[in-house]
């Protein structure tokens, strides 16, 4: 037997999780790009996000603002605006939504594809904004679709309709691929459409979705 | 209960009908990327011709007439910003006009050629828009758009910097204006102004002779003189038919009487006089507006007596209206002496304008519809209000 000590075991590279960010910025800087599947797929999706052409009132005008060249969301990869929900990736509710138009909103949000993501744009699709009086005005799309980012405004600037998106892309690179934690659009039992209402004869029935959406409750001193 | 409910089945169907043969009933919109909002057309097709159209309205129906009967005179102001929220200054004025009329308020006379200029800057706006969706709608995906919002953002940097908001001013009030433009504003804006020919040049090189725009446009659409002021047709749409209406000098809205600039009138009263009906109004908005720059005098810009808050007009009704970018806007009020309205109507030009569109697609394809549709010029939040 010779005296030579055994060699160290091999130990293969660290996983992604276990390195530090500062030591992955090092690497970075010597031209080592170290990363996960996971991260690859969030930065990818993040930077080509398809919005939905559809345009409901005042808002939709910043929208085609921010797409044209002072703003120019193209910068964020997401000039791309499909006029049909089969190809779209993101649903920008801009504007009022009425009672009328209620059905057609949460219709197109159920013929996007998954991964699918919609921001509020505005206060009327936040709330009903000011016209949230209104026998006609929807108090907030969110009774009817989940929504990811609520921008406010009445309507908001291009910049915050950015800055939203920037948020929105934010949200796609944090996701999972996998494990408990992975993104709604991967779990087999997250819903992915919604019941539409009906235009009744007084309200939409019903006038909110129950599995998204309840009504918060105002503690009353007697 | 409408002929067409909001879930009405397929988009696209058969109708059968022995007489024609078998007919196809398209539905575009409300989501459709050419119907300029929430419009939608109901349209039958044979073939590829247009036999019948209906318009559906009411999908931005969103009670502004109720509201505004509920509050206060002043607080509708901010709503008529969001009518017709491409031009909320010519809005304002048409509000702003029939309070006045009401509580009989005088308006200095800084503040009547302040009105002027920004409505006039406002007809800049719309147009220059209004010409590059109408492209959008005839093919050119975006490119006379970018050109026309690149001319926009700098007429809302001005309305910005003054009113503090870039679509919704919310300027007038009733009996003036509510701020006063610094010598610098007004520098900028005359500057703009004058290079605003400039921009318009190049547009016209690059559009009007367009081989595309003319074989889609020239011919189609045609709307007869006495047909259009039967439906009350009125602004760019009735003058490109050839009739010479125009409330800037028919009622000498506020100071236009003093200001020099022509009425441009179409002969053909199709989609491309429609179109060049546009271009013509800017270049005289342009005229206005130097004249106004030069002539304005100084002077306070609210009258000294008018009264914002406990606004109580006596009782009585009053009728203001104004040459919008779109046509004529008025406001109906009914007063009962209180603090709110006791009816409140809107007379929009877009609504109005729109009762036509049927007699304009006839026996046309669908295709050209869409651009006949884009050269009526439609807001929907004035549409359906």
């Amino acid at each position: 037997m010779s005296d030579t000590p055994a060699p160290p075991p091999f130990t293969p590279f660290p996983a992604a999780g276990n390195i530090s960010d500062a030591e992955r910025e090092d690497l970075r800087r010597h031209g080592i790009l170290l990363t996960s599947l996971e991260e690859l797929y969030g930065w990818g999706r993040s930077n080509s996000i398809w919005p939905l052409q559809f345009g409901l009132a005042c808002c939709a005008i910043e929208m085609i603002a921010a797409a044209t060249a002072r703003f120019d969301i193209a910068r964020f990869g997401a000039e791309i605006f499909r006029p049909s929900p089969r190809q779209a990736d993101l649903m920008i509710v801009s504007g009022t939504v009425t009672k009328k138009m209620a059905p057609q909103v949460v219709r197109l949000w159920n013929q996007m594809p998954e991964p699918k993501y919609c921001i509020a744009m505005g206060a009327c699709a936040i709330s009903g904004g000011p016209f949230k009086q209104g026998y006609n005005v929807l108090k907030g799309i969110d009774r009817f679709i989940p929504v990811d980012i609520y921008i406010p405004g009445c309507p908001p600037r291009p910049e915050a309709l950015l800055h939203g998106l920037t948020q929105l892309q934010e949200k796609i690179r944090a996701e999972r691929v996998s494990g408990p934690q992975a993104a709604r659009h991967l779990q087999p039992d997250a819903a992915s459409e919604f019941p539409v209402p009906d235009y009744g004869a007084h309200d939409l029935q019903p006038p909110s979705n129950p599995a998204l959406f309840t009504a918060p409750v105002l503690p009353r001193k007697a | 209960m409408s002929l067409f409910p909001a879930n009405s089945g397929p988009t696209v169907r058969a109708v059968h009908d022995e007489f024609h043969g078998d007919l196809l009933e398209v539905s575009m919109g409300p989501q459709h990327p050419s119907t300029h909002g929430v419009f939608r057309m109901v349209v039958t097709l044979d073939g590829e011709q247009i036999v019948k159209l209906k318009p559906v309205f009411g999908y931005l129906h969103r009670n502004h007439e109720k509201i505004a009967e509920n509050t206060s005179y002043l607080s509708s102001m901010p709503y008529t910003d969001r009518l017709d929220y491409l031009c909320s200054m010519t809005t304002n004025w048409a509000y702003a006009l029939a309070v006045e009329k009401l509580s009989g308020q005088a308006v200095p006379d800084r503040a009547q050629y302040l009105r002027i200029i920004m409505a006039e800057l406002t007809r800049l706006v719309n147009h220059s828009c209004l010409v590059g969706f109408l492209f959008n709608d005839l093919g050119t995906s975006f490119t006379p758009l970018l050109y026309a919002f690149r001319e926009r953002e700098k007429i809302l940097d001005l309305f910005e910097s003054l009113s503090g908001s870039r679509m919704m001013c919310n300027y007038q009030r009733f009996g003036g204006c509510r701020v006063d433009p610094s010598p610098e504003w007004l520098a900028a804006a005359s500057a703009l102004v004058d290079n605003f020919p400039r921009f318009l040049d190049e547009y016209e090189t690059m559009l009007t002779g367009n081989e595309i725009l003319l074989a889609r446009t020239q011919g189609v659409g045609r709307l007869a003189a006495a047909h259009a002021i039967n439906a009350g047709i009125t602004g760019p749409v009735l003058r490109a038919s050839g009739v010479d209406y125009d409330l800037r000098k028919v009622d000498g809205t506020g100071f236009y009487p003093r200001f020099e600039f022509r009425v441009p009138l179409g002969a053909h009263g199709d989609t491309y006089d429609r179109y060049m009906m546009r271009i013509l109004e800017m270049r005289e908005s342009v005229k206005i507006l130097q004249q106004a720059f030069k002539t304005l005098p100084a002077g306070p810009i609210m009258d000294p007596k008018a009264k914002l808050r406990g606004f109580r007009p006596k009782a009585g009704e009053a009728y203001g209206r104004l040459e919008s970018p779109k046509g004529e806007l008025g406001f109906y009020l009914i007063s009962d002496g209180s603090p709110n309205p006791w009816r409140y109507r809107v007379r929009p030009p877009s609504l109005i304008n729109l009762t036509l569109l049927e007699e304009m697609c006839l026996g046309h394809t669908i295709a050209d519809a869409v651009v006949i549709l884009g050269s009526i010029d439609i807001v929907l939040g004035e549409v359906d209000r």
